[in-house]
């Protein structure tokens, strides 16, 4: 260690260690307080909305229809409509988004059009939901007579999300190591082949991942909904696509939105069901990833 | 080594048996380009039946974008441009006729860096049986088994089929890629620089594999260690700069180089 032409001197930098020790934590509390300030927030908005709304959690909460007067009001129908309007985003939006993913990573070539496409793709991401509320309102409410029903507005919260998902399945679909496509290849595979037995299996955990977030969204978006005309007050079940339904944004909207203090603890109610419905949905997506990150 | 080479030539003056093989892969003024790069120049080779090819130059000289081409995997990179024909058995392999996935299953590869899926081994081997629907499951195991054995690993695997193959050493994963390009019994195995990634024992291995499984297969390798070349070939090419300088027995090559080039390339002068 110890050589004839040090240019270091062990002893001067030595020195200088406290300061940057010093400098370290100012750092680490500066880390430490971000966290700690957005943490407080979530816990005094969560705590505001469970002392609200859980006294109002109960059996007949959920098994209620809407009504004038609070303590008869409950959340079936909006539930049950958001499982409804699920039921058709979820497939929709996952064949429409997969698809057109693995068509621009796998199969598209390269060029000024596939890139146009990917920069369509991306800013679509941004774009507010009332546009697409807008757009789902003239297309499938009025050009197709689809109506404020289950279907327009499962059709318009899947174009809502799509970009997202296209962008999240693209992401997973890049990282899966060009190695793994050469070996199916040289093996004699088709391009199909390659994709559904080695490209999706690796890619299938940040697809799903990135999916669900996208879903949670959809679940939790209001504005669409009130722009194609979705009821809030609705006292039966959807019993096919083309029915009118409410979802549990609307609904929860809805109670905000009246005079009576009860229905706002109703709200608080109706958000802590959207909140559990969101971290089971989550906790999914954090199971499905630890589940196939490994090994497919 | 040399020493060998040249007291097997004594001692068997007459013995050229490559020269009545069929020939397997016919290449004739082949061209390429990755965009305005012009990567293979004019190239022509005759590879044979049953024998082992060793293609040897300095790095970037273009050995791996030739192997690649032989079988397609160059389809692959966007912007390349060909010319020329390369013949796999008397066909056109650029031709449309003929499919690049039929061609990749009569030409297996075997690549620089192992690349097993991140699978079961079994799975791993079975992968090629699968995506051409064999679906007999006796077929499908005794194919496994096979396969594994003559990649010289059975003996190292046969208690772990269906543990995942990212736990296999560095020189196990490429016999078990080894073993799975054999899965469909390929007439022609092409090794981009097997054993660069491995340390010397299973260097070692994977070479003794090259020099059993010469009796089933016609094997085409690349490899910038010229020992290795010259210890488990017949036919060495020498390339450089894109262009094959020299082509002819490893023998000639190693012992008798018409070429200055070769010359001074194999005896260390360069590269
Ligand atoms: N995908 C590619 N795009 C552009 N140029 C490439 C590509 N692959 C290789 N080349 C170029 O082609 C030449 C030959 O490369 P390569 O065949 O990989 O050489 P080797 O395997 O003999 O080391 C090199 O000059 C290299 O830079
Ligand atoms: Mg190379």
């Amino acid at each position: 260690m110890e050589s004839a032409q040090k240019t270091v001197h062990t002893d001067e930098v030595v020195k200088k260690i406290p300061t940057r020790l010093v400098k370290n934590n100012i750092y680490k509390t500066v880390f430490l307080l971000a966290t700690v300030v957005t943490s407080l927030v979530l816990i005094v908005l969560l705590a505001r909305i469970v002392s609200q709304g859980a006294p109002y959690l109960s059996w007949d909460f959920f098994q209620n229809f809407a009504s004038r007067r609070p303590e008869q009001a409950g959340i079936k129908a909006a539930i049950i409509g958001t499982i409804w309007m699920m039921a058709v985003v979820i497939p929709v939006s996952l064949i429409l988004g997969v698809g057109t993913a693995i068509y621009l990573e796998e199969y598209a070539k390269r060029n000024r059009f596939t890139s146009f496409i990917q920069m369509n793709i991306s800013n679509l991401a941004g774009v507010p939901s009332v546009v697409f509320g807008l757009l789902g309102l003239t297309i499938f409410v009025r050009m197709f007579f689809f109506g404020n029903s289950v279907l327009a507005a499962g059709l318009t919260m899947s174009l809502l999300i799509l970009p997202v998902i296209i962008v999240a399945a693209q992401e997973a679909i890049r990282a899966v190591p060009n190695e793994l496509r050469e070996a199916s290849y040289g093996l004699g595979a088709s391009k199909w082949q390659t994709v559904l037995r080695v490209v999706l299996p690796s890619a299938l955990a940040g697809i799903l991942t990135g999916s669900i977030l996208a879903f949670s969204r959809a679940i939790g978006e209001t504005a669409p909904l009130v722009v194609i005309g979705i009821p809030a007050f609705v006292a039966f079940l959807p019993t096919s696509v083309f029915d009118q339904f409410t979802a549990l944004p609307m609904q929860i909207y809805n109670w905000t939105s009246r005079p009576q203090e009860e229905f706002h603890f109703l709200a608080a109610a109706g958000i802590i069901v959207l909140l559990v419905i969101l971290i089971l949905m989550n906790s999914v997506a954090i199971w499905i990833r630890n589940r196939f990150e490994k090994k497919y | 080594m040399a020493l060998a080479v040249v007291e097997r030539r004594v001692d068997n003056p007459v013995e050229q048996p490559s020269v009545e093989r069929p020939v397997v892969y016919n290449t004739s003024g082949c061209n390429l380009w990755y965009g305005d790069h012009h990567a293979l120049k004019n190239i022509n080779l005759e590879m044979r039946e049953k024998e082992v090819t060793a293609i040897i130059g300095p790095s970037g000289c273009g050995k791996s974008t030739y192997i690649k081409t032989l079988n397609r995997m160059i389809d692959l990179v966007p912007n390349v441009r060909t010319s020329g024909t390369i013949e796999y058995r008397g066909r056109d392999i650029f031709s449309k006729e003929f499919r690049v996935e039929e061609l990749r299953t009569r030409v297996g590869m075997v690549f620089q860096k192992p690349n097993p899926f991140p699978k079961s081994i079994f799975e791993n081997v079975a992968f090629s049986l699968r995506i051409h629907g064999i679906k007999n499951k006796k077929l499908v195991h005794e194919r496994v088994e096979k396969s594994l054995r003559q990649a010289a690993i059975w003996d190292e695997v046969k208690d772990r089929l269906h543990e995942n193959a990212y736990g296999l050493s560095g020189g196990q994963q490429q016999r078990l890629c080894i073993a799975r390009s054999l899965a469909l019994e390929p007439d022609v195995l092409l090794m981009d620089e097997p054993t660069s990634a491995l340390d010397p024992v299973s260097t070692l291995k994977v070479e003794e594999l090259v020099h059993e499984l010469k009796e089933k297969y016609s094997i085409i390798i690349v490899t910038h260690n010229m020992q290795q070349a010259a210890r488990i070939s017949d036919k060495t090419a020498f390339f450089l700069n894109g262009e094959v300088v020299e082509y002819d027995t490893t023998d000639k090559i190693f012992n008798r180089p018409s070429d200055s080039r070769t010359e001074d390339y194999i005896s260390g002068r360069f590269g």
